[in-house]
């Protein structure tokens, strides 16, 4: 399934989307949970009864502002969610 | 389960522009006292509460009310509703699922599953297996949903932010333009020229922009009419993210309102399914049809 969290407001569309089909048994030994320095990630068992990543609430409200230190502005040139995450699971519609 | 479902005392409300039809219906074709599995769904949105009973995994009633100031009450009056048309006790179902946003706090519900999966199994029953685009439309937030012919999803997107352009959103207009909710939708077609959608479909603001047309001359049905459309305009955005398939199925209060949904398929260039079943159901229908599946998973372990 993929699953999008986010927004989309005046000022743009903010999703990050998971793949959580390649949650399922993750080969990165759920390196999101550790990856990402705002703690956004979390395991979930979904209505599936399968074990997957989500964004946490709080953060599917806010995301423009929780990841803008980790985008190029921030001086990353590639975002450590989506670095360590190997499956290829996530990514970021911004 | 040997608990008593007491209904929750209800204030009497006066009439109102915005009150939508409550409803509660049985199939009296069918008789549950000769079924093998008796299971509920219950939805508890923000604006309505909704039971539903599946017999043998096929719908047999439903309740569908306003939801009041606490989750559990609200629960308890839907079921207890349809539970009084049939003579039944809550000791006569074998599994309840609760759904929706209040749906940890339905207090005898065996399992809570998310108002995403129970849409999608929901509108795979009232649309078919052909269907594979779901537009909820409730009463606080839309959500856009792709599912395979099996109704288990797999695409999803909700806006987690702002709640406009609902159906909250519509009882507002409805009591601001003093015209029965239910009259909106065919009013916002009697109009000389479609209008411009209203800038903002935010609760706040859509309710001075709406004055404001009408000081500017603008009569009732057209500012209803920009108000269908800035609706309708939102969930497209909404849904073009994730692409519309064929087998296109809208569910939640909004899918009655013709004057939306007949400008969703305008703008998307596609006609949504049709059903006989209310459209408000979909997620409890979804959640008792989920309900019905683990029985059978536990039966036949
Ligand atoms: S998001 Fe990536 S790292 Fe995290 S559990 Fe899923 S596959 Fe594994
Ligand atoms: S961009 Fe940074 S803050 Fe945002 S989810 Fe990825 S790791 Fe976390």
């Amino acid at each position: 399934m993929i699953a999008n969290y986010g927004y989309k407001d005046g000022s743009g569309e903010y999703y990050i989307s998971i793949d959580t089909d390649k949650c399922i048994g993750c080969a990165a030994d759920r390196a999101c949970l550790t990856a990402c320095p705002k703690q956004m990630f979390e395991i979930i068992t979904d209505d599936y009864d399968d074990e997957v990543a989500w964004i946490k609430k709080p953060n599917c409200r806010t995301l423009a502002y929780d990841c803008a230190d980790c985008k190029p502005s921030g001086g990353y040139s590639s975002l450590p969610c989506i670095a360590a995450c190997t499956p290829g699971a996530i990514k970021h519609s911004w | 389960m040997n608990a008593e479902v007491a209904a929750a005392p209800t204030a009497p409300e006066k009439k109102e522009f915005w009150r939508w039809q409550e409803n509660v219906w049985v199939d009296e074709t069918k008789d549950w006292k000769t079924a093998k599995v008796v299971t509920c769904g219950i939805d508890v949105g923000s604006v309505s509460s909704q039971a539903v009973l599946v017999v043998d995994g096929e719908l047999y009633g439903f309740n569908s009310m306003r939801t009041g100031n606490n989750s559990p009450d609200s629960a308890k009056n839907a079921l207890q509703g349809v539970m009084d048309k049939c003579g039944m006790k809550l000791e006569d179902i074998h599994y309840v699922v609760g759904t929706g946003y209040g749906r940890v706090n339905v207090p005898f519900a065996h399992k809570a599953i998310t108002e995403i999966a129970c849409h999608a199994r929901g509108a795979n029953y009232m649309g078919g297996n052909g269907v594979r685009t779901i537009l909820d439309m409730g009463g606080q937030d839309c959500k856009a949903i792709h599912c395979d012919e099996k109704g288990k999803v797999t695409n999803f997107l909700m806006n987690d932010k702002c709640a406009a352009g609902t159906g909250r959103g519509m009882e507002v207009i409805s009591d601001l333009m003093q015209i029965p909710i239910a009259e909106l939708g065919p009013r916002s077609f009697d109009v000389d020229v479609e209008p411009e959608a209203v800038s903002s479909v935010c609760v706040v603001f859509a309710k001075s922009e709406a004055l404001g047309l009408l000081k500017a001359g603008y009569t009732k049905n057209k500012v209803i009419a920009a108000y269908c459309q800035a609706m309708a305009e939102r969930v497209v955005s909404l849904l073009e993210r994730i692409g519309v398939e064929e087998g296109f199925f809208i569910t939640g209060g909004i899918a009655k309102n013709p004057g939306v949904v007949k400008r969703i398929e305008k703008l998307l260039g596609i006609k949504a399914m049709d059903t006989k079943i209310d459209s408000q159901i979909a997620g409890a229908l979804g959640a008792a049809l989920f309900g019905y599946t683990l029985m059978s998973k536990k039966a036949a372990a």
